[in-house]
């Protein structure tokens, strides 16, 4: 990034330009679908890493697919950066706009086209929201499996960006294994399509490498998803460990024992205690760590599971247990997980919801090492963790008014990011890299794996037109952040701003 | 996996002199699956020495293994400790390696419901056309941390680079199994098929062929012992219905071979990816269904144009399995915009086009 801080264009040079795209844009689109005034991009500005911010040049919100692709026509004509935007709802900073360039918007695209309830499948335009997907299906017995934490705004667009999980992906996998095919637009404009409503398409496999591109390499605007039977049952374990060692080690005794719950979640006690205030998901508040373990199926099947796990549970030290009743407890155990982080907003001024992955076996280590840091860098942090896929969201909680607290929050996360990587983990489980984790990437990939990125975008995107700077950083940026390393925690200059 | 490695090293030391000569190698396994794809010029690259598993936690649901590690060793190891690689690669032959089983992407009879092999490929070591180790994904089952590379290895024919190492997502084996025979017609065994899909039957394979219809049930106790009470039909022996789905999985059944007769009658085996509710193909010759519907087996001679017009009709795509004839090209053609991209992406891992020149296609 401080390489395009050095290369932003002057005021008037940006004003002209505007103006240029802007009549170019006004040929091709309504007037009433291309902003450009200060007042009408504000809402644009950032996504949900809302402490980073620019404004973009232009917001275009095309309602076609031809509209779409005359758009990216002549952006691609005149060398004007792309940024698609679905709801806006990512945690890397990967929708933030481009200073020069044009924010796609897909809000437009909300139209479920198809559901086909005997192959199973859903064809959605890619602004369709995540949830809306499941209540579409449901007349048939059918649903969406992946549930990102945000599913009731969230789009399917935006999850293809980001190969999403949620808190059931354990059983049911990611984006990546209910998504068949992803129909789009290449930067020059051509449409194009990945994978197909057959299980595999000829060549190589491209799909992997749409999904979870972060919007690089193509821009979505159609998807066909899977759709999977309803389980006819689902209960739930909320059990309750006296430390976290043995919450971690309980986690891994569950898949030893050959169970592969529907969702299996870890809080620690500041995460229950911040919900239980805001939703009251009647949790256990004495117990160091909680876990929620679920069983979905028919209902012999939960019944089944569910005395099975209670027994491993049981045996790996659970103090407490409490298998949900109903629909409405199970539900009701659920809505503190999914309210963990507006919870977190209630209780402090911000929060930097950090999203790394680790081997299950270090679970415990790393829920020491945090509390280590917390120490460290002075600033609370409350912890929730997908823990059956070892998948990690401490939620770091500061207040960005203050300038060192900001700061130190910076550190914390990159702290949780390197430690994750040595405990042979990834700096991003879900989340994706955005502008958020570029840093990171430098400390997880070789110069030689950062070129093959590059190069992959190239194939795609050879002039680097479709959200540039994002995901991979640059040759110079790794350089600077290896320097900033030497000096662990006390950064040289530390006057000067670094994002 | 590291450049130091002495095998990894004999296998640098060869790719180094490719590439100062400019001269295709063509990466080599155990062999067992050469008659997929186009033939690929150039000097052997031996890849079996790399052998070995990693490390292996069952707790953690994954391994970590070298490409030349045979395919049935893996199983063997994974076997000891409950667990198994649930796409259920097929083998055709003895001495099959976890490296050509993701370069090959193929997946057995239990990929519809279980997922592919690209599905649970979680990380990837991979020396590329510029004689670089690389590192993409790792062990960990959910990673965005840059573009999903290892996936794109597999079904990937070698073309992009050799995979050295590569970490598989497995799980428990399920407590239960059982398989259930029909008499039908494939028109009825499609209907079925589109019956039972959306509903939750415990259904992990389904396979039609010549009027019979077996559909295999996984899962736990309770749910395959009510799955069988709802469908009826008649039950196979534990150990007849484990051989069948095997020589399913290998393609050891007659249907699959293409005999002297077969080839005398202007006959090839061809595969058809094609939505799985999508009507009976109408094509000449014998058919074999599989996934649910959504992968057609067809032994015709029918011309290479004809089949790959009925599978495009239908939605999919035609490759030509076995064939004596094969200059209609073993896969589909892509289209502008898709060819364009595959030769990017060639040139992003192999600009030299050293490995498995021409393997997928002409020009890759």
């Amino acid at each position: 990034m401080n390489s395009s801080l050095r290369s932003l264009p002057s005021d008037a040079v940006r004003e002209q330009r505007q103006k240029d795209v802007v009549a170019a844009l006004a040929e091709v689109l309504p007037r009433a679908a291309i902003l450009f005034r200060h007042e009408d991009t504000v809402p644009f500005e950032c996504d949900a890493l809302t402490a980073y911010r620019t404004s973009p040049m232009v917001v275009v919100l095309p309602d076609s697919e031809a509209q779409v692709a005359a758009v990216l026509k002549i952006c691609h004509k005149m060398s004007v950066p792309v940024i698609a935007r679905g709801a806006g709802t990512g945690l890397s900073g990967g929708a933030m706009p481009h200073r020069s360039g044009v924010t796609l918007s897909l809000a437009k695209f909300n139209k479920i086209l198809r559901i086909d309830p005997a192959a199973c499948t859903a064809v959605v335009q890619c602004g369709v929201r995540n949830l809306a997907i499941s209540e579409a299906a449901a007349p048939y017995g059918l649903y969406y499996a992946p549930d990102p934490s945000s599913q009731i705004a969230c789009t399917i667009g935006g999850n293809v960006a980001e190969n999403s999980g949620g808190v059931h992906c354990l059983k049911y996998g990611l984006t990546l294994h209910n998504v068949l095919r992803v129909r789009g637009f290449m930067a020059t404009g051509e449409a194009v399509e990945f994978g197909s409503e057959a299980l595999d398409a000829a060549g190589l496999d491209l799909l992997p490498i749409i999904l979870g591109s972060e919007g690089m390499l193509a821009v979505t605007t159609e998807v066909t998803v899977k759709l999977i039977p309803k389980p006819q049952s689902a209960r739930c374990i909320m059990a309750s460990f006296d430390d976290i060692e043995s919450a971690g080690a309980a986690v891994a005794s569950v898949i030893a024992h050959g169970i592969i719950p529907a969702g299996l979640e870890m809080m620690d006690k500041a995460m229950t205690a911040a919900v239980d205030a805001f939703v009251h998901a009647d949790y256990d508040l004495s117990a160091a760590a909680i876990l929620l373990c679920e069983s979905d199926g028919t209902a012999a099947e939960v019944e089944e599971e569910i005395a099975r796990m209670e027994q491993v549970l049981g045996a790996a030290g659970a103090s407490r247990m409490e298998v949900s009743r109903d629909e409405a407890q199970r539900l009701k155990f659920w809505s503190g997980r999914k309210n963990a982080f507006p919870a977190s907003g209630s209780i402090s001024p911000d929060y930097m919801c950090m999203d790394s992955t680790i081997p299950r076996k270090r679970l415990a280590e790393m829920l020491r090492a945090i509390q280590q840091m917390e120490l460290k860098y002075n600033l609370r942090c409350a912890n929730v963790f997908h823990a059956g896929d070892g998948n990690l969201h401490p939620l770091i909680l500061f207040d960005a008014a203050d300038a060192d607290q900001m700061h130190r929050c910076e550190l914390f996360g990159a702290d949780i990011l390197e430690t994750s990587v040595r405990l042979g983990g990834t700096v991003t489980g879900e989340h994706g890299v955005g502008i958020e984790k570029l840093n990171s990437m430098c400390v997880q990939f070789s110069a030689a794996e950062r070129a093959q990125f590059l190069a992959v975008k190239h194939a795609f995107d050879p002039l680097e037109l479709l959200n540039p700077g994002k995901v991979i950083p640059t040759l110079q940026r790794c350089a600077e952040y290896g320097k900033m390393h030497v000096h662990r925690g006390m950064l040289p200059f530390p006057e000067l701003p670094r994002f | 996996m590291s450049a130091q490695d002495p095998m990894l090293a004999r296998i640098i030391d060869q790719v180094d002199g490719a590439r100062a000569r400019q001269a295709p190698l063509e990466i080599r396994g155990g062999g067992s699956k050469w008659f997929l794809g186009e033939t690929a010029p150039g000097e052997p690259l031996d890849v079996t020495c790399l052998t070995g598993i990693t490390s292996y936690e069952p707790t953690e649901l994954v391994v970590t293994v070298r490409a030349g590690t045979r395919l049935a060793d893996l199983e063997a190891a994974l076997q000891e400790h409950g667990q198994y690689l649930p796409f259920e690669p097929p083998r055709f032959a003895a001495g099959g390696t976890v490296g050509g089983m993701v370069a090959a992407g193929l997946s057995g009879p239990a990929r519809a419901t279980s997922g592919s092999v690209r599905d649970h490929v979680l990380g990837v070591t991979l020396l590329n056309g510029r004689g670089e180790i690389l590192s993409f994904g790792g062990q960990v089952a959910k990673n965005v941390a840059g573009y999903d590379v290892s996936r794109l290895m597999a079904g990937s024919l070698g073309i992009l680079g050799v995979i050295c190492e590569v970490s598989l997502k497995v799980l428990p084996i399920s407590t239960a199994t059982a398989t259930l025979c029909f008499n039908c017609d494939s028109g009825e065994a499609l209907a079925k098929f589109r019956e039972w899909s959306s509903q939750p039957l415990a259904i992990s394979a389904t396979a039609w062929h010549e009027g019979l219809l077996h559909v295999r049930l996984a899962g736990a106790g309770a749910a395959v012992a009510s799955a069988c009470t709802r469908l009826g039909g008649t039950q196979l022996a534990p150990e007849q219905a484990e051989s069948w789905w095997m020589s399913v999985r290998d393609h050891s059944q007659a249907f699959f071979a293409l005999d002297s007769a077969d080839v005398a009658r202007g006959e090839s085996l061809w595969r058809l990816a094609v939505p799985a509710t999508a009507p009976p193909l109408e094509l000449s010759g014998l058919q074999f269904i599989e996934w649910g519907g959504a992968e057609r087996w067809c032994k015709t001679s029918a011309a290479a144009g004809q089949v790959r017009r009925a599978a495009v009709g239908l939605g999919g795509h035609a490759t030509l399995i076995r064939g004596a004839d094969r200059s209609c090209g073993v896969f589909a053609p892509l289209s502008d915009v898709s060819m364009r991209i595959h030769r990017g992406l060639k040139q992003a891992f192999d600009p030299l086009r050293i490995f498995n020149r021409g393997r997928m296609y002409a020009g890759l």
